[in-house]
């Protein structure tokens, strides 16, 4: 990825080790502090949206009124001050465009420095045979560029940023908005509903398979804004789609929320790969600032045969909140999750997975993989669910932890709840350290420390990142080093 | 190419080495032999510079350079390379990643340029039949699923491809079947040459016979008591190390 590592250099030493930390520095439009239900027409009306999404968000928010803050992962935060934040920030110069020209050049810039390429010429430089992905860059509340639309729209793929997508196609949103995850599922998701800023749609026709891979960035950029995406991609009767989102953040000292929603529907015979890379920024050194992460993401394998997988790799965020998962609703359908977190200085995360089975001969299966350094927590969670229904369901969880420090944590919670005889779950768990009989092993034959330490921590991982596309598994153990980062000595 | 002056060396706390002194030129093959607890391993692992192994006192000098003063993967890099003698296993990491990503580490911190994969396989492919190892087993993560004789080979394969200046191999040849030891001997062969060296440590006389030393030392309470040529080996064997090294 050559782009990206002249520009990591070239930001080292503005910002340090979280080398996206840098901010851009263009005039955002936001919505009054606070948040009440005239933020949320605000939201709205911004966004040209018809009434009945309007009135979806309102009935959202009036719920939340009634809601209470979930509190029992096994997380630590200091109470989040809602009314202290914005819900909206824009670019004030043109957030919605036809051509590329139209963007604001900082923010042309700033995805540049990011390594992310705007123009469809531009493939993700320096892998062999790259393929052309597509684009949706999230700046903020806004999507800012889609690209490959056209080429995709040819193929019948309908890609473009949900706010657009509310207004052209309203009935297909309308259909599986809330489907998968109900506005009032829980508290932050229902949050959610009531402000989400920007997302992407994706809807891909029966038979059809995506030409190329699909992918959002999402950078937070405006100060004390939270930043709520909502994402749907659904994959009618034999589609296929892989779709991959990537984000990150500037540092800060004020901790930021990102509370998104993602739901995922797959008909029958059809199959959704969704990758993400998730980089926000973790808090310093000391702990201080860093995001939020705090997202429900759901996936329903609605038709028989149909397939959901997730693949996950957390580096960033100071504390991360999350479980994607798979509802299995079709006959023979599989859901699956492969996950690698890592936390370092003094991140926590709490993530995990459901599945649940409710069709007959489904089958799931769980590859978690929690790295802790420095002071970090790391907590796996997982559910494996099988309904009365489900005949012949098979599950194979394996939860894998490395403790790299003697003051990090590795804490696994897993729940199983099988109602159905004939089941087979299996669950295997190991807790390591990299021994020093690894490592001076490693380093007499010449690699530093660090080397060391990088290669172990990724043949640690490697079952997890061979499940991402390509392009991107080389980013993701780019980032596992970086992330590393202290770990040693 | 070595030259170890006085070395003392504690491992927690306990002193192992008591003013070890050794001196190997360019060419030559050394062994070293002596009784359990003698300090053989320790001064394998104290010329590695593995943590733990603290040297209080003396010097070694490298081809040139303090070795004390670098760290262990600066003396790989300088051609410093340990034989263990109870390989270690790496899930998750192959054989081939491994060496490779060691060989290139090397390679760049000697300003050298990094080698291409197809010429690694093929180095590698090439060494491994020489040792009798099955390549498709350098596909598995280190040593994972090994047995003792087949980690002493992959030993070798390593050694083959790092070329290092000097070898200490650490009792390579425990756990060998004749066969594996004939060709495990035949690898250590592969590597003399003028400006390379060997240092065999060892408990028995076998390996002797077919890697044939230019000199041999018995080590006996940390220190060397005795050096001789070929024929110590064979009176060790016939006499045991309580007679000779008295």
């Amino acid at each position: 990825m050559a782009p990206t590592q002249e520009t990591l250099s070239t930001v080292e030493d503005i910002t340090g080790t979280y080398k996206w930390g840098f901010s851009t520095d263009i005039e955002s439009e936001f919505a009054p502090k606070g948040l009440n239900e005239d933020v949320i027409r605000f939201i709205s009306a911004k966004k040209q949206e018809p009434e009945w999404m309007l009135e979806w968000r309102l009935k959202a928010y009036r719920h939340w009124l009634t809601m209470e803050e979930p509190k029992w992962a096994m997380v630590k935060y200091p109470e989040i001050d809602f009314q202290d934040a914005y819900y909206y920030a824009a670019p004030k110069k043109k957030p919605t465009l036809k051509s590329l020209d139209e963007v604001d050049p900082e923010i042309r810039r700033t995805y540049e420095r990011l390594g992310i390429p705007l123009e469809e010429q531009k493939v993700l430089a320096g892998v062999e045979g790259a393929r052309k992905v597509a684009v949706d860059a999230v700046f903020d509340s806004v999507s800012v560029a889609t690209t490959f639309r056209e080429e995709l729209k040819k193929a019948g793929v309908i890609f473009l940023s949900i706010s657009e997508a509310i207004r052209e196609y309203p009935d297909l949103v309308r259909k599986y908005l809330g489907s998968v995850v109900p506005m009032h599922d829980n508290f932050y998701a229902t949050l959610n509903s009531a402000v989400f800023s920007d997302g992407t749609f994706v809807y891909v026709p029966k038979g059809v398979r995506c030409p190329m891979e699909l992918s959002t960035y999402f950078r937070i950029n405006a100060q004390n804004t939270g930043q709520f995406e909502r994402t749907l991609i659904v994959a009618d009767e034999g589609a296929y789609v892989s779709y991959l989102e990537g984000c990150t953040a500037p540092m800060r000292d004020e901790n930021q929320l990102h509370a998104a929603v993602v739901e995922l529907v797959a008909m029958a015979d059809a199959e959704i790969k969704y990758s993400t890379v998730q980089n926000w920024y973790p808090g310093d050194k000391e702990g201080k600032g860093g995001i939020y992460n705090f997202v429900t993401k759901r996936g329903l394998c609605k038709g028989a045969r149909s397939k959901i997988s997730w693949t996950q790799v957390e580096t960033g965020s100071a504390v991360t909140w999350k479980y994607p998962s798979c509802v299995l609703a079709g006959e023979e359908s599989v859901g699956e999750f492969y996950s690698v977190a890592v936390v370092n200085n003094y991140q926590q995360a709490d993530t995990g997975t459901k599945m649940i089975h409710i069709g007959k001969n489904s089958r799931s299966t769980i590859i978690s993989k929690g790295i802790s350094v420095g002071r970090g927590q790391n907590t796996y969670r997982g559910l494996v669910k099988v309904l009365p229904s489900a005949e012949n369901v098979r599950n194979f969880t394996q939860c894998d932890s490395l403790l790299l420090s003697d003051t990090s944590g590795a804490h696994t919670v897993p729940y199983i709840e099988v109602r159905n005889p004939s089941a087979q779950i299996e669950h295997e768990a190991t807790t390591s350290k990299i021994s020093d009989d690894q490592l001076f092993y490693a380093m007499s034959r010449g690699l530093s420390e660090e080397e060391a330490v990088a290669m172990i921590v990724n043949g640690f991982c490697r079952e997890v990142l061979q499940k991402l596309p390509m392009e991107f598994a080389v980013e993701a153990q780019k980032l596992l080093g970086i992330s590393l980062e202290g770990s040693v000595g | 190419m070595l030259e170890i002056k006085n070395l003392h060396a504690t491992v927690d706390g306990k002193e192992i080495l008591k003013g070890l002194s050794l001196s190997i030129k360019p060419g030559e093959v050394h062994a070293i032999m002596g009784p359990n607890g003698a300090g053989k391993s320790t001064l394998g692992y104290t010329l590695a510079g593995r943590d733990g192994y603290e040297v209080t006192e003396g010097a070694v000098e490298f081809l040139g350079q303090d070795l004390l003063a670098l760290e262990p993967h600066e003396r790989a890099a300088a051609g410093l390379f340990l034989g263990l003698q109870y390989p270690v296993e790496i899930p998750g990491v192959s054989n081939l990643t491994f060496l490779r990503t060691a060989l290139n580490a090397q390679r760049k911190l000697r300003g050298e340029e990094e080698v291409s994969s197809a010429d690694f396989l093929r180095l590698v492919r090439e060494k491994a039949k020489e040792l009798g190892l099955d390549p498709e087993m350098l596909k598995r993560p280190v040593n994972v699923g090994f047995s003792g004789g087949e980690k002493k080979r992959n030993e070798m394969v390593q050694m083959a491809v790092l070329q290092p200046r000097l070898a200490i191999l650490d009792e390579t040849d425990s756990g060998l079947d004749i066969d594996a030891l004939k060709v495990v001997a035949q690898g250590i062969n592969a590597l003399r040459g003028p400006d390379r060296a060997i240092l065999l440590i060892t408990h028995y006389q076998r390996l002797l016979d077919y890697v044939v030393p230019d000199h041999v030392h018995v080590l006996a309470a940390g220190r060397i008591v005795k050096s001789g040529d070929k024929s110590l080996a064979l009176e060790l064997e016939r006499e045991g190390y309580a007679t000779v090294a008295a």
